[in-house]
């Protein structure tokens, strides 16, 4: 007897339909799943024997055939476990088949038949949407998860319950009420940085334009205490990215129980040991990686000398771009990733530079080397560059600075400005913009550059125009020249 | 009012003169030029004559060994404008990138130290230069190697306007006459002329722009070259004249200091913010009271000065 149940198997964020065929023959017993599953997937052998047996129904007797077409698809993740026990179910005609085929499913087994969470769940229920199947049978915890895609998902504890609304024997119960005070959550407030008033600024205006920031200081001046204070300072995401970030994070599983929607700017900041698979994505499977993780938020690089350069080249496409574009053997994925960087360093290996009280033991080629790793390609992509020196002991005694607060009002008025027509320049500030080009090193880009952050402090002032005061400004956070490699 | 007869005269007849002739047709010309009729036509046109004998006549210009009779203006500037402190900046028509921005460079920060920029609203570096002095908001003038009434090359008709503007335009043949090939050399010596330095910024090695530097040199004015690539065509004409002992131009102060002048827009520091140096932009912020933004506003005005520079965060007088 043969049976099908439908899910979907994820190439990068895409969702394609696959169908779990079970057929249940005379034979000597035996259970095997083809149809190209990783190990993960090919482990549902035991745990969906165990959860059927565990949900008081009956594994079938004879030999049990499991095949996930296409075949030539590869199938990743423990997500099959529920659609293959479904299958399984109704080959031996313990379930209804008219029933099952109006319904997608996906969720991982627990030995007890308890259904468990598993990434990815909303770019499932969207590929089910796509196919025209309005029902998603999921675990309960990922309910939530799938609602956002315009289905109606089911969501069960226990394959048992399932197994029962299939028959008609149980009503489902309602989906919990979605928890949605993430945004209220505590987060790193500005006033907790004293001093740093350049800084603070470049900040607020990184916030307020969208631009990338690099911070260049000593160890110990709040570089990474400041970068942290970014995501708290810009505006909740609107709903079309809201969602597309909760697929990407869902997809690599980091999503939060709690949390179904992520309406936060996200906030990345991998280690400088990662790998270039792990900053842009990739890997066996096609995974999206820290780059697209941070995709309408903040992806810092703390210490960005110190990580690899051929990660730090790889971010070079979207920086330029914002997608990821991974091409593999085992398939090519785009995942976006328009992502604000934010990166520190200190200005010398050593660390001493920029510290009045310290002296630098770096000799002239330790110095060129750390700096040979940031290409001029590479520090051409920061809008805003801050040079961070230690301050005095009598900075730091100084007052509660600003809050966060006030500046996100500001950072918000600025992005409303900045999407409306664009602020041109009056011919004062194209002129002293020439005369900056002549005096001062500044490349074709570096122009580009200074003209939009100008955009941005003349938006944040409320102008009109952009005028010579504001391109001034701009000017003063140019990426110094000592920096270039 | 015979100095504006020899001028149409030498105009109509194509001829080269400095002093009246005593011919038969010059006599004739004479007698039946209406010196009064002439002129309210030329005024009624929007231009003006400044004759070699009238005391605004400028100085420079009445100094060399062939003056023109004198010059016809375009523009509403007063003739004392010719009398000013001049640079003449010249060169090729087709010049490389290189030689437009320096062109430009020269003519608004000489205009800006308060020069009066001279060149010939020709293509490359002398429209580069009048654009320059435009840039710097000061007055430049034009002078045309054909009647005042044309815009020769025409692309540059709207250069000329803005240029008469504020600036003059002036030619020393009257309305009606076309550009022709040998009339430029002897506009070149009127650029000369009103000049007391020549800079020639690019130059092949048989340009119009080498006539000016002769013309300038035999009348006993500086010239400047500004250095080019060796062995680049479009420089061979300029580091051939340094070769013969021009004085190198490196940098806008070197034509200024031949005038006495100092360059323009080193005191920029209205904040006082100099004398706190070397400091941080954070300790100037504490310091001033005034916010980061202007600060860091304030600061790179002092850059683009070259009164202060910045290491490594710190900031310090250069």
């Amino acid at each position: 007897m043969l049976a099908r149940a439908v899910t979907h198997a994820l190439v990068g964020l895409e969702a394609r339909r696959v169908e779990v065929e079970a057929d249940v023959t005379n034979g000597i017993p035996a259970f095997v799943i083809v149809g190209l599953p990783d190990r993960a997937c090919a482990e549902a052998r035991q745990r969906v024997r165990s959860g059927i047996m565990s949900a008081e129904l009956q594994f079938p007797g004879g030999r049990v055939t499991v095949n996930l077409a296409p075949a030539g698809l590869r199938k990743e993740g423990s997500g099959y476990d529920l659609p293959i026990a479904l299958a399984v179910l109704a080959a031996s005609r313990q379930l209804p088949h008219d029933e099952l085929d109006l319904h997608a499913s996906v969720g991982e087994l627990a030995l007890d038949g308890r259904l468990r969470r598993v990434g990815g769940i909303l770019a499932v229920a969207e590929g089910a949407r796509r196919m025209g199947l309005e029902r998603v049978l999921c675990p309960m915890e990922s309910a939530a998860e799938a609602a956002l895609a315009g289905v109606e998902p089911i969501g069960f504890r226990h394959l048992a319950d399932t197994v029962a609304y299939l028959r008609g024997e149980l009503e489902p119960d309602p989906l919990p009420p979605p928890r949605s005070n993430a945004l209220e959550a505590p987060q790193p407030d500005l006033a907790e940085v004293r001093g740093q008033e350049r800084a603070r600024r470049a900040l607020e205006l990184a916030a307020a334009g969208r631009h990338n920031l690099l911070l260049a200081g000593p160890p110990g001046t709040g570089k990474t205490m400041l970068a942290r204070r970014l995501p708290g300072i810009l505006p909740p995401l609107d709903d079309e990215a809201a969602l597309e970030v909760t697929r990407i994070h869902s997809v690599a599983g980091l999503l939060p129980p709690d949390e179904p929607l992520l309406q936060r700017p996200p906030f990345r900041a991998p280690h400088h040991s990662a790998s270039t698979a792990a900053i842009v994505g990739g890997g066996a499977g096609i995974r999206p990686g820290e780059a697209s993780l941070a995709h309408q938020g903040v992806l810092l690089l703390d210490e960005l000398a110190e990580f690899a350069r051929p990660a730090l080249e790889a971010l070079r496409q979207p920086l330029e771009d914002g997608v990821v574009s991974i091409a593999r053997a085992a398939g090519r994925a785009i995942f976006p990733a328009r992502f604000q960087l934010v990166a520190t360093m200190n200005l010398c290996p050593c660390g001493a530079r920029g510290d009045p009280s310290a002296q630098c033991s770096c000799s002239p080629q330790r110095l060129a080397a750390y700096r040979d790793k940031l290409s001029r390609a590479l520090l051409d992509r920061f809008d805003l560059v801050v040079a961070m020196p230690r301050p005095r002991a009598v900075e730091l005694a100084a007052g509660p600075a600003e809050a966060s607060a006030p500046v996100a009002v500001r950072v918000a008025a600025a992005h409303e400005r900045l999407d409306g027509p664009v602020l041109r320049r009056s011919s004062d500030a194209d002129e002293l913009l020439s005369r900056a080009v002549e005096r001062l090193p500044l490349s074709g880009r570096g122009r580009a550059r200074v003209a939009r952050v100008g955009r941005t402090i003349a938006a944040l002032a409320g102008a009109e125009r952009v005028e010579a005061e504001h391109v001034a400004e701009a000017l003063a956070y140019r990426s110094p020249q000592e920096l270039a490699a | 009012m015979s100095d504006l007869a020899l001028a149409v005269y030498a105009s109509e007849t194509g001829t080269h003169l400095v002093r009246a002739p005593s011919d038969r047709r010059y006599l004739a010309h004479v007698r039946s030029f209406d010196a009064r009729a002439y002129e309210q036509r030329l005024v009624a046109a929007g231009f003006r004559f400044l004759a070699r004998s009238a005391p605004a006549f400028p100085s420079l210009l009445h100094a060399i060994h062939d003056p023109p009779p004198g010059l016809f203006l375009r523009g509403g500037a007063d003739t004392e404008l010719l009398s000013r402190p001049a640079v003449a900046i010249v060169g090729a028509r087709a010049c490389s990138g290189y030689g437009a921005s320096v062109a430009r460079m020269l003519g608004r920060e000489l205009a800006r130290a308060g020069l009066l920029v001279v060149s010939g609203l020709a293509r490359g570096v002398d429209a580069e230069a009048h654009r320059g002095a435009l840039e710097a908001g000061a007055a430049t003038v034009a002078v045309l190697g054909c009647g005042i009434d044309r815009d020769y090359p025409a692309a540059h008709a709207q250069l000329a306007r803005r240029i008469a503007e504020t600036g003059l335009v002036v030619a020393e043949y009257a309305p009606g006459v076309e550009p022709a090939p040998w009339r430029f050399p002897a506009r070149n010596r009127i650029v000369a002329g009103l000049c007391a330095a020549a800079v020639v910024v690019e130059a092949r090695e048989r340009s119009g722009a080498l006539i000016t530097a002769d013309l300038a040199l035999e009348e006993g004015r500086e010239v400047f070259a500004v250095p080019g690539e060796i062995g680049s065509a479009l420089s061979a004409g300029t580091n051939g004249l340094l070769k013969l002992g021009a004085a190198p131009l490196t940098a806008p102060a070197d034509v200024l200091a031949s005038f006495g002048l100092e360059e323009a827009g080193r005191t920029v520091d209205d904040d006082g913010l100099l004398d706190l140096l070397p400091a941080t932009a954070d300790e100037l912020v504490r310091r001033t009271g005034m916010t980061a933004a202007d600060v860091a506003r304030a600061l790179v005005e002092l850059e683009l000065a070259g009164a202060a520079a910045a290491q490594d965060g710190v900031y310090r007088v250069r």
